[in-house]
């Protein structure tokens, strides 16, 4: 059935209603975020001042702490402070080290970034290609082999979490040839391994939904009316399919890259990296628990920021999707 | 059942069955089997390599290695399967809680879980082992409740799309109340992808888990499970590699299980049959006389055959089709759904893709043989000379690029045009097939056109160049009625503007009778009757086929006439008069031999030992009433 | 039995700016009748009825069953509604006896006996061999299907019965067999039916009473024969002369004006006045001293014409082709 939809002079600019409610979407997020972090501690069972400085502690150390973290005040005093020392940059003092947390996460989190940014640029430039020229390959079940071949390939790496990844690698890398050191970030050839490490997985999951995303689309009747144009063959897939497969693939891609972020505590601790990741483990181990709100926060928003990007892609990609409601 | 058991022999399916086995009964046998020589200790062979003794060695306290990986099997996985859950039960409540809430709180519901799908599991678990705290109890909950997002929203999307179908509105005015409605009608019909996903989400808990214990926050000393190992065997790496490298293995063997046992699961549910290779099917000759060569003919095909291959064999759903277009005609292909005449349209225009195979004794477009040509020579003429207007206006353009590029795209392959000037060329073709604003609308998104817009901007965009054919398969069956009539006329204008030759495919007779010279009426995948649309129809499935159909002069007060019966399925054409369990006046000779396409008048062929003799009025064969 | 009146009844999604699909209707099928409702695409047909049935929500106006509000009718009110879709409208993994089980009321049928012969009674009632009663919808053609779902529907006794474009998804061959059903048992039964269609010659052969919807508005409405064959409405008249018909071509032209390549108003945007006036052969587009159908809607006073008509020079123009016509015929 035809419906007419709304005419070309919409009220107002797509884009700028579809940036003001995005935005919005992102505020929401993160004030979520923050709640829930500044929450963490208030629903920890028992008492966490206690629990972090151990059944021995003398009564007066554990009361002066709890002090100190302003865990007397009520709940709504707590929050307010909290939002403020956010605001000012005070994440609070981590209760191990003394360091105000801010600091602690400034020392660590360009190190994150420096193995999480290039894994990013490695997924994406060798996922991309990679499952786009295999989709064209083998398309209408041509290739049997060279399917078979592509998909057990990326099923068994994509099935491998990247910790374990990283010990395989080290093992044989490092240990039994000796190419790449074992641990730390000293110089480039440190950073070989954990970015294969971090990249490799997610990169073989990517590239087999780029696949089927663009054996899907290649269904499509508009690709039919492509080739009823008689276009070459070139033209079809790079001009009409791939874009097509994008948007489909960006979504699932958004959630790769945010796994990435995550996947970067386990390979910190693998290979001993400098970064917020081995801090983490570190500190839910020793209960410091502002420590732990304050990266459980960096974490928290930079998986929004890369859902952001991610979002603003697909607008600039598919115009459609600025419009679509829900 | 069949389809399980065919999915198990194929390679993937096998293995998986095989591989989840094997862990099964390692978690459920080894302990019982070797606990003891997993707690062992060695004092003469501590932190020591592969030997005989020890395969995989010893770690720091003299305990071998391999045993101690066998038996960890059982936690590992019991954990997993646990924390898979908690997972699924909780997001299957939140999940279909908002169904049953009402609708303030349901998006409440709602918009939490679409925050916290947001975020990436292993945060979640981290998050939560904050809360529940360090060790095997709280490490369950915490990757538990990390799971439970993606479910909820999984289960929320499939209720979702279940709830809209028209049985639960049936249901509901039927009075069935709300929870009976979720327990009745909506859990059974998403079980299925639900239960692959749990089975996938179980691998997912198995590799979480294992990170939380080797990051030693899960599972705590002296209990051990995979990721403990793995903890213990990093510290070891250089002196016993193979501590670290064993319940590594053993992770991604037993995750990988879960994921392709989910997956073979879902592809039995969905069914995706492999394709043996057929030998090469041989080709049925003609079965009528060639149609007349003429000098004029646009399109001249004879005896075409479309063949799919199945796993049963081949299927034929075009089974030799002749019929000639002349320049400036307007022909009609009617037939019912199944009849083979998008196909017919779709082979003769050489869009069918392998693996289908398209033959024919004559395929020839103004005078070029389309089969035999290599495609590279044919894509000026086709692309020029030959327009085709799809079915569903909504998907036959590229959403992601404007409407006048894509018109453009044509001259500027075909005809050589610059950018701009192809464009401006554009916009004349919109402007010629009376789209309003074309300046405007041509920068527009295909989203932002209607139904009938884009059936004409996609006539435009087969003006682009000089057709002499165009093809039409059902354009306006998506359409209302006066649009529909708006479009018949612009193709009408079209052909008496520029002598081109339409072929019209539709399964609604009157609209063919009514704007076409000639038709094709098409059943089972054979033309059984080729005639001028002002004559009267001899063959008995055209005349039941005018006789049902429905229109402004039809008898008010008569039963509607009906065909009894239903077309043959494409794989399953009887030998002889494909019709004949369904003709009024069948006889042996027509269950047996298959009537070929002849002669009766001269522009008039028919497919039929008996057909209808010249003075019986069209509409007298009529089966009134009746079952199927 | 009793008549199903629509009050002045509008159905809006989206709050303010959103879409009005229904306005300000007023219909009645009145005991034991047809009454056909046809319109295209964005007309509210579709969800005018499911307003009846509880499917839409109604903003304004209400629905009466026999004088009583449908929204204060017992849980299972006695109006049933058969769907268009025949693939989606029983569940896949219930049984047809079961689906239709579960719609006959509560308490009227105790024990399983009783159910499992009225299932059997209604599976007969519509052509079907009640032994199927244990098969599941996938073993069912799509004809076969929607005579299922009748069944179901009749299994709630119901006094009205819509049909929502219930031959729309169906094979032409299979068509005629649903609608003789259909026809069939409305007579036996007895049953007001309000049958919506998108096809004239489908609507002019089941119904009593003819009702014509255009965004979200009736028309035209009147005994089926005299809509048909004297339309007072120009929209009728275009449905009319767009349907296939064994007289005339779909292609002829008539009066090829500006008017005759108009896309259909969008019905988030409304005409100003007329809503018909865009498309309108006879309207201000094409004829002078019309302003009046860019100004007052005609909807407002449909009382005092023909087929209460929603157009202000309805009379005129049926007095125009009258003569038009008799001037051809002489």
């Amino acid at each position: 059935m035809a419906v007419a939809v709304a005419p070309a002079g919409l009220r107002g600019s797509p884009w700028l209603s579809f940036a003001v409610r995005r935005l919005g979407r992102f505020a929401i997020s993160l004030w979520v975020l923050i709640t829930t972090a500044f929450l963490m501690i208030q629903l920890i069972p028992g008492d966490p001042v206690r629990a972090a400085l151990g059944l021995t502690a003398p009564v007066e150390l554990v009361n002066a702490r709890r002090a100190a973290l302003g865990l007397d005040d009520t709940l709504w005093l707590q929050y307010v402070h909290y939002l403020g020392g956010l605001v000012t940059g005070d994440f609070g003092m981590s209760m191990t080290s003394g360091q105000p947390v801010s600091e602690v996460i400034g020392d660590r989190l360009p190190a994150t970034l420096q193995l999480a940014l290039p894994a990013f640029a490695v997924v994406i430039a060798v996922a991309i290609p990679l499952g786009l020229l295999f989709a064209v390959l083998t398309r209408g079940g041509r290739r049997r082999g060279g399917e078979l071949a592509f998909t057990s390939t990326t099923v068994l790496l994509a099935a491998i979490p990247e910790f374990l990844l990283a010990v395989a690698l080290v093992a044989f890398f490092s240990v039994q040839l000796g190419w790449f050191p074992v641990a730390g970030n000293a110089d480039a050839s440190s950073f070989v391994l954990p970015v294969i490490a971090l990249a490799l997985g997610p990169a073989s999951v990517l590239a087999r939904i780029v696949r089927v995303e663009t054996l899907s689309v290649l269904g499509n009747d508009f690709i039919r009316t492509a080739r009823a144009k008689r276009l070459p063959a070139r033209l079809v897939y790079l001009r009409h399919a791939l874009p097509n497969a994008l948007t489909a693939t960006l979504t699932m891609g958004g959630l790769m890259l945010t796994g990435m972020v995550a996947g970067t505590v386990l390979v910190e601790n693998v290979f001993a990296w400098p970064g917020l990741g081995s801090t983490i483990a570190q500190s839910i181990l020793q209960k410091d628990y502002p420590l732990v709100q304050g990266i459980v926060l960096v974490y928290g928003i930079g998986v929004l920021l890369v859902n952001l990007t991610v979002d603003v892609l697909l607008a600039v990609l598919d115009p459609r999707s600025t419009i679509r409601e829900n | 059942m069949a389809k399980w058991f065919a999915a198990l022999r194929t390679p993937v399916g096998g293995f998986a069955a095989a591989l989840l086995t094997l862990v099964l009964a390692l978690a459920v046998f080894a302990p019982i089997l070797w606990h003891d020589n997993a707690f062992a200790i060695d004092t003469d062979a501590i932190a020591q390599g592969p030997s005989a003794a020890h395969w995989l060695g010893t770690d720091d306290l003299g305990r071998d290695i391999l045993f101690r990986v066998l038996v960890a099997t059982r936690l590992s996985v019991l954990l997993a399967v646990l924390a898979t859950v908690i997972g699924v039960v909780t997001g299957l409540v939140l999940g279909t809680l908002p169904s049953l809430l009402p609708r303030p709180a349901a998006r409440l519901v709602t918009s939490a879980v679409n925050i916290a799908v947001a975020f990436p599991g292993l945060l979640l678990v981290l998050f939560f082992s904050v809360i529940f705290g360090v060790g095997t109890h709280g490490a369950v909950f915490a990757v538990g409740f990390a799971l439970a997002p993606a479910f909820a929203r999984l289960a929320q999307t499939l209720s979702a799309s279940v709830a809209g179908q028209d049985f639960v509105s049936a249901a509901r005015i039927s009075g069935v109340g709300r929870m009976r409605l979720l327990i009745r009608h909506i859990l059974p019909n998403i079980g299925e992808p639900l239960v692959v996903n749990a089975t996938i989400g179980a691998g997912a808990c198995l590799l979480a888990f294992s990170g939380l214990s080797f990051l030693g926050i899960g599972v705590q000393a002296p209990d051990y499970d995979w990721g403990r190992l793995l903890g213990e065997g990093l510290n070891g790496i250089y002196v016993n590699p193979a501590a670290a490298l064993a319940p590594g293995v053993a992770v991604v063997l037993a995750g990988l299980a879960f994921n392709l046992v989910g997956e073979t699961v879902a592809g039995v549910i969905g069914v995706r049959t492999g394709l043996r290779k057929l030998s090469p099917r041989p080709v049925t000759p003609a079965r009528e006389d060639a149609a007349d060569a003429r000098d004029d003919a646009v399109l001249v095909v004879e005896n075409l055959q479309v063949a799919f291959p199945r796993p049963a064999g081949w299927t034929v759903p075009v089974r030799g089709v002749s019929f000639t277009v002349r320049a400036g005609e307007a022909i009609g292909v009617v037939g019912e759904s199944g009849s083979g005449k998008s196909l017919t349209g779709l082979a003769v225009s050489r869009l069918v893709e392998a693996p289908a195979v398209v033959t024919a004794d004559k395929l020839e477009f103004a005078g070029k043989p389309v089969l035999t040509t290599p495609e590279r020579e044919l894509r000026g003429l086709l692309g020029t000379s030959l327009a085709m207007v799809f079915q569903d206006p909504m998907t036959s353009f590229n959403p992601t690029r404007r409407i006048g590029r894509q018109l453009a795209e044509v001259a500027e392959q075909h005809q050589g045009l610059p950018r701009a000037k192809a464009f401006e060329r554009a916009v004349d073709r919109l402007r010629a097939v009376r789209i309003p604003a074309a300046e405007r609308r041509a920068r527009q998104y295909p989203h932002e056109f209607s139904g009938g817009m884009r059936q004409r901007a996609m006539i435009g965009m087969g003006l682009m160049g000089d057709p002499k054919l165009i093809i039409a398969d059902e354009p306006t069956t998506a359409l209302d009625v006066t649009v529909q009539r708006q479009l018949l006329r612009l193709l009408a204008r079209t052909r008496a503007e520029r002598d081109t030759a339409i072929i019209l495919i539709s399964h609604d007779i009157a609209v063919v009778s009514q704007t076409c010279e000639r038709m094709l009426v098409m059943y089972a995948g054979r033309v059984v009757e080729d005639l001028p649309s002002a004559a009267t129809p001899r063959h008995p499935y055209t005349r039941a086929l005018m006789a049902a159909t429905l229109d402004l002069e039809t008898d008010r007060e008569a039963s509607l006439a009906v065909i009894p019966g239903r077309p043959p399925e494409p794989d399953r054409v009887p030998n002889g008069c494909a019709f004949a369990d369904r003709c009024p006046a069948a006889t042996d000779r027509c269950r047996l031999e298959d009537p070929a396409l002849e002669r009766v008048e001269p522009e008039h062929r028919v497919a039929c030992w008996y057909p209808a003799a010249l003075s019986r009025p069209a509409k007298e064969t009529v089966t009134a009433g009746g079952a199927e | 039995m009793s008549d199903l009146v629509f009050d002045a009844v509008s159905v809006r999604y989206g709050g303010r700016r959103g879409l009005t699909a229904v306005d300000r209707v007023g219909l009645t099928v009145p005991s034991g009748q047809v009454v056909g409702l046809v319109g295209e695409s964005g007309s509210g047909k579709s969800t005018l009825a499911r307003a009846a049935v509880g499917l839409s929500p109604i903003s304004a106006g209400r629905v009466l069953l026999g004088g009583v509000d449908v929204r204060e009718l017992p849980r299972r009110p006695p109006l049933q509604m058969v769907f268009q879709d025949p693939y989606s409208s029983l569940d896949p993994r219930m049984s047809i006896g079961e689906s239709i089980t579960e719609a006959i009321p509560r308490g009227v049928l105790p024990g399983r006996a009783a159910r499992r012969d009225e299932v059997a009674r209604l599976l007969e009632l519509v052509n079907l061999d009640p032994d199927r009663a244990s098969h599941l919808p996938g073993q069912l053609s799509g004809g076969q299907r929607q005579r299922v779902a009748l069944a179901r529907a009749l299994a709630g006794r119901p006094e009205v019965l819509i049909a929502d474009e219930i031959t729309s998804a169906l094979d032409v061959s299979v068509q005629g067999a649903v609608l003789n059903l259909v026809r069939s048992v409305q007579r036996r039964l007895g049953l007001s039916m309000l049958f919506i269609s998108h096809n004239l010659a489908v609507i002019r052969y089941l119904s009593d009473i003819v009702a014509v919807m255009y965004l979200g508005r009736i028309v035209e409405v009147g005994p089926a024969e005299q809509v048909l064959s004297d339309p007072q409405h120009p929209y009728t008249r275009d449905l009319l002369a767009a349907a296939p018909s064994a007289t005339g071509s779909l292609l002829d032209v008539g009066d090829a004006s500006e008017t005759a390549d108009v896309e259909p108003a969008d019905p988030h945007h409304p005409p100003a006045g007329c809503r018909y006036h865009t498309r309108c052969p006879v309207g201000p587009l094409v004829r002078t001293g019309r302003e009046l159908c860019l100004q007052a809607d005609p909807s407002d006073d449909t009382a005092h014409r023909r087929h209460s008509a929603a157009c202000h020079f309805s009379d005129n123009e049926s007095r125009r082709l009258t003569i038009s016509r008799g001037a051809s015929a002489s």
